[in-house]
């Protein structure tokens, strides 16, 4: 019994971490059809933002408080510079925006190794952190909860950025109509800005909770990519609902494919499901309707 | 349209017929060298002896994910080899470096092995980390009958005459420190390790060992290389409730193994973990806190009072700076380039087979102790010793097996190590 | 191909006309470079290198194929590479065992690490004629299998290519996890024969170099081929606009799933031959990193080229070994930054520039949107900017046709 919850919040706890490494692709990519490969690279730079805080501060409390909104604004930084660069002139050719993306990765995987040097290294979680609480008579790790709240803190943040503010409204109409929401005088320039700010932004977010977890290298994306792009996938694009769906569940197959197999084959068999998934439904979990041929 | 696409088949057709041509040609040739996989002796040694330098080659990542701990030898390489040349040399010859990128992939180990014995004519290699990068260099040295040394602990179950490995072997770090476990009355151990060669060889030896001297094996857990949450496998761990843990993850993984491990509550004093790869040099990345009081298997740390190692890091550190600490795999490519000196030395020749006839006995007074290579099998022979982690990042000797072991590769002196080769 | 539309029919078969003279050139060329240039004057490792080389162009020119030609971004060739890889592999690990009679016919590693008993899976590639057989079929069987399954489903754009990075992902896993029977990370090595000849003998070497080389040319007539067929035709189309396609009465899903068995049954032989002129394969060669490594060459050669692929594949992997000796830090910013640089800004690849000054040379002004790269003179899809589709954030990424595009507003302006 006591197995099974713990497995169960492990599988929680992983769907809590895949969920903040999608939603901000669920953002980007969702919404704006943009696959940004160097999405990994952002939360890479989040957690070295969040390892330079900590050399600066000291207190490892007040320094992951820090690092947390500064590593909002580092990766939306590097969004928007990506987006002003490169990504713009590319809305045509979704496909076009992978390899360049890819190559933006490499590179900034390089300048990580460059600047912070090869030996990864690491950002001390805060006192209040460690240990476990009890819950229900379960030892549950502190950090796992702070980063379950914190998607969780996220994903209504962006619920309601979305549904509310007049940002938001912008941009839910510029994705559901462009034209239309241009011709109503929607600058949709600065929306699609805005909008690769914030989910880049999330990714740095993302990184810095990654801290908590493990450890920072400059290939601490690459291990996180492919899985997030699963899950926004399976999760169906448009919808912020889907991926929360998506990540949880495939937080606690893996979980439970890792308990009764291996870490190895759970994980494949984690990709063989979402291949069977998207046979049987190509749009994902939660798809929105449009008028667009298949 | 139509006459324009039959004449365009000319082409494949012509290329057919001169593949045909060339591959009857060739088969025609070859058919002398068939022979039941007679070692052909490769091309003649281009090694060029002639002048007052020599040149050798260093072969590590430095690229790539592997970087982060082959920069660490291709550093520690250079520093012996600038003191090998401010000496004087070897046999009078200044060391040439040619230093080549393995870039992490076993493939491009192989490809530059190549290139650095047959167009760099080089005298010896020295490098590696992986047991792949290894196992897909040692046909290219095998059949080039060339000189790699090999300077990280590995797996065992291998001797190779063209390879010296002057890091530990099974006998000389795994079985020591299970010798350890023993000792202070563990009787169950639970296997974490991550999922390539080394782990999986290393567990099997493990699981021989425990069984003949009583000892539980509860669990064996692989992680994929590179995985991040280990809340299931800590999960696994801390239900099935061992003495002790024993740990073959390599690299990043420790670090988020080590952080969950903690944070479910286990440490050194419910659940003691025996490492055998992390070093002083590791420490840092994984985190002090997490780690602090742990234990690891090697056979030299940087705190070991010598004098040969005090010598060893204070060059060390003036050379590359005071933080940077020294480690095992380190010490171990140091002592390879003394090594390779001493064989030369003693053959008075750069010669392979002439190396490989001088080089049983061969000592070198190096950081760890004495070593002395086995002739036999090509490994040294090294002192082993278990270490706690200290709260300063450096690892203090805990236990030592008191006297150099006998290299044993394929443990052909323990009895229950029967069914393993 | 769509220069049928835009240009008359006499000076179409004009251009056939010149086009197959220079083919066969072309043709002619190549086999001299390759099969007496280079042997004469390489080293036997370099030469083994340019081997090397040529079979990781194998695998560009089917991407050239399912890609540049099919609008398929698989971001997971690395599988079919590396089956090819694997199955070559292990006949010839099973051959260096010997015959189970006698020294019982084990491979070396499995004695260390596995039980020592050969599985039963393993036993049919003791047969060279079955694992050639498997070699053809089973990667070429495979991708039209899971082609079909995904392609009918109307499953494309980024999904595919997303999907085929986590095939490569979890096969790449998959072999890393049963070091008994693959090798593990190790992967395969250390081969001593290939079908009976000894591969230390720099003769047989030669030989490996020269086979590859021929199936290089081989599969490069045979894309040429599909290209201009009726078949290369409808691939286009089906990149281009899948819909029309459908409307007119052809199944897309059929089209793709051909191109797709190519690509993937080239993958496979390049991975075939990467084997013994390498002399190891391992999870590090196949799965997503080197899948998506493949690209760079392609989409830098030109991917809807015929030979920019190839061209572009060689060049590239010769710059990684002979730069990154010199900067290893140096080589990957500047692999990246062409990368980039190309995709961004110059979606035909290199090809693209040579296109253009050929033109400009013979003083045509470029028609409508920045006329594609083509093989030999025909145009591959000088496209009416009508046709485009897909408003981003539509929610569906489409495969855009990247040849419309270009870099300069003011040309991509006149074409809509």
């Amino acid at each position: 019994m006591d197995v099974l919850f713990s497995q169960l919040f492990a599988g929680l706890s992983l769907g809590s971490v895949l969920l903040l490494a999608a939603l901000g692709l669920a953002l980007t990519f969702g919404q704006m059809g943009v696959i940004n490969m160097a999405h990994g690279e952002f939360m890479m730079a989040g957690a070295y933002t969040a390892f330079v805080v900590q050399g600066v501060v000291g207190n490892a409390g007040v320094s992951l408080l820090v690092s947390l909104p500064l590593g909002f604004l580092v990766g939306g930084l590097l969004g928007l510079l990506l987006e002003a660069t490169l990504i713009h002139r590319m809305y045509k050719r979704p496909l076009d925006t992978l390899l360049v993306t890819w190559g933006v990765a490499l590179v900034l995987q390089q300048v990580a190794r460059d600047v912070f040097g090869a030996p990864n290294v690491d950002v001390r979680a805060p006192a209040w952190l460690s240990g476990a609480v009890d819950l229900f008579g379960l030892a549950v790790p502190k950090t796992r909860l702070f980063i379950l709240a914190l998607a969780v803190v996220a994903v209504v943040a962006l619920a309601v950025v979305l549904k509310v503010t007049p940002l938001g409204r912008r941009i839910r109409a510029v994705v559901q109509n462009r034209d239309l929401a241009e011709a109503s005088g929607v600058s949709t320039r600065a929306t699609d800005r805005l909008t690769f700010f914030i989910g880049s932004g999330l990714a740095g977010i993302a990184g810095v909770a990654l801290t908590l977890l493990g450890s920072i290298g400059p290939t601490l994306g690459t291990s996180y990519i492919v899985d997030a792009f699963l899950v926004v996938v399976a999760g169906g694009i448009g919808q912020i609902k889907g991926t929360v769906i998506a990540a949880f569940a495939l937080g606690l197959l893996q979980a439970t494919f890792e308990y009764s197999t291996t870490a190895s084959i759970a994980k494949v068999l984690v990709f063989v499901v979402i291949v069977v998934f998207l046979q049987v439904r190509p749009q994902g979990l939660v798809s929105v309707r449009t008028r667009s041929l298949a | 349209m139509t006459p324009s696409r039959a004449t365009t088949r000319l082409a494949p057709a012509a290329a057919l017929v001169a593949l045909a041509l060339t591959l009857t040609a060739c088969g025609a040739r070859t058919a002398t060298g068939d022979g039941a996989g007679a070692a052909t002796s490769a091309a003649e040694s281009c090694v060029d002896t002639s002048g007052d330098t020599v040149k050798i080659g260093f072969l590590n990542s430095l690229s790539g994910t592997m970087a982060i701990s082959e920069q660490t030898v291709a550093d520690s390489l250079a520093l012996a080899a600038e003191e090998i040349n401010a000496d004087g040399g070897v046999l009078g010859k200044q060391l040439e470096i040619v230093q080549e990128d393995g870039q992490s992939e076993p493939t491009v180990f192989a490809e530059k092995a190549e290139k650095l014995i047959t167009s760099d004519c080089v005298a010896a290699v020295f490098g590696g980390w992986t047991s792949a990068s290894r196992k897909a260099m040692l046909p290219v040295f095998e059949a080039q009958d060339s000189l790699l040394f090999y300077p990280v602990q590995y797996e065992g179950l291998e001797s190779s005459p063209n390879i010296f490995y002057t890091g530990a072997t099974t006998n000389q770090q795994i079985v020591p420190a299970l010798d350890y476990l023993k000792e202070q009355g563990v009787e169950s151990i639970f296997l974490v390790g991550s999922d390539y060669v080394f782990p999986r060889t290393a567990n099997k030896i493990i699981n021989a060992y425990a069984e003949a001297n009583g000892i539980e094996v509860l669990g064996e857990e692989y992680a994929p290389l590179g995985h991040t949450d280990f809340s299931t496998i800590v999960n696994k761990v801390k239900s099935a409730g061992a003495d002790a843990v024993f740990n073959t993850l390599n690299g990043d993984s420790n670090v988020a193994f080590f952080k969950e491990y903690k944070n479910a509550g286990l440490g050194p004093d419910t659940m003691p973990v025996v490492s055998v790869s992390i070093a002083e040099e590791e420490v840092g990345g994984v985190g002090v806190e997490n780690v602090e009081g742990q234990f690891t298997a090697w056979n030299y740390y940087q705190t070991i009072d010598s004098p040969e190692n005090a010598t060893f890091v204070e060059a060390f550190q003036a050379k590359y700076g005071a933080d940077r600490v020294t480690s095992d795999p380190m010490e171990a490519a140091y002592t390879s380039l003394y090594l390779w000196k001493g064989m030369v030395e003693k053959a008075e020749s750069f010669d392979v087979a002439d190396v490989q006839e001088a080089a049983d006995g061969v000592t070198f007074d190096a950081p760890e102790g004495s070593v002395t290579v086995n002739g036999d099998n090509h490994h040294i022979a090294k002192t082993a010793l278990i270490g706690k982690i200290g709260p300063d990042g450096l690892i203090y000797t805990e236990w030592s097996s008191g006297e150099p072991i006998e290299p044993d590769p394929y443990l052909e002196g323990y009895d229950w190590a029967e069914g393993l080769s | 191909m769509s220069a049928v539309t835009t240009e008359s029919p006499s000076r179409l078969s004009a251009l056939y006309r010149s086009s197959r003279a220079r083919v066969i050139v072309g043709f002619a060329v190549a086999a001299v470079l390759l099969f007496a240039v280079a042997p004469a004057t390489l080293s036997t490792f370099r030469l083994g290198l340019l081997g090397k080389f040529l079979c990781l162009a194998m695998v560009a020119v089917g991407i050239g194929l399912a890609w540049g030609r099919g609008g398929m971004l698989t971001l997971g060739q690395g599988v079919f590479f590396g089956l090819g890889a694997y199955l070559m592999a292990m006949h010839l690990k099973l051959a260096d065992a010997g015959p189970v009679e006698g020294s019982g016919g084990v491979p070396d590693f499995m004695m260390l690490y596995g039980s020592g008993e050969v599985p039963g899976w393993w036993e049919p590639f003791r047969s060279p004629v079955v694992t050639i057989l498997a070699i053809a079929i089973v990667p070429a069987g495979l991708a039209a299998l899971l082609g079909f399954a995904v392609f009918t489903r109307r499953v494309r754009g980024a999904y595919f290519a997303i999907l085929s990075q986590a095939l490569a992902a979890a096969f790449a896993i998959l072999l890393i996890g049963q070091q008994a029977t693959t090798g593990g990370t190790n992967g395969l090595n250390g081969f001593r024969s290939f079908f009976g000849y000894d591969l230390a003998d720099p003769v047989n070497k030669r030989m490996l170099f020269f086979l590859a080389a021929g199936a290089l040319l081989v599969m490069v007539a045979v894309a040429r081929q599909l290209m201009v067929s009726r078949f290369g035709e409808l691939l286009v189309a089906v990149r281009d606009q899948e819909n029309r396609v459908r409307f007119l009465g052809y199944d897309p899903a059929q089209v793709k799933v051909v191109a797709y068995a190519v690509a993937a049954f080239m993958a496979a032989v390049g991975g075939a031959l990467f084997v013994p002129i390498v002399g190891i394969i391992s999870p590090a060669d196949v799965g997503v990193v080197p899948s998506i490594g493949f690209l760079i060459g392609v989409a830098i050669g030109g991917r809807a080229t015929l030979l920019g692929p190839v061209l572009g594949s060689i060049a590239v992997s010769w710059a990684q070994t002979s730069l990154s000796e010199a900067f290893p830090s140096g080589w990957i910013y500047a692999q990246g930054a062409l990368f980039i640089l190309v995709v961004a800004f110059l979606p035909g690849g290199l090809a693209e520039l040579f296109t253009r000054w050929r033109r400009s040379r013979r003083g045509s002004v470029p028609d409508g949107g920045a006329p594609a790269p083509g093989d030999d003179g025909t145009s591959d899809g000088s496209r009416p900017g009508a046709a485009r589709t897909g408003e981003p954030g539509s929610g569906d990424p489409t495969v855009e046709p990247q040849t419309a595009v270009d870099h300069d507003p003011a040309t991509s302006g006149r074409t809509a």
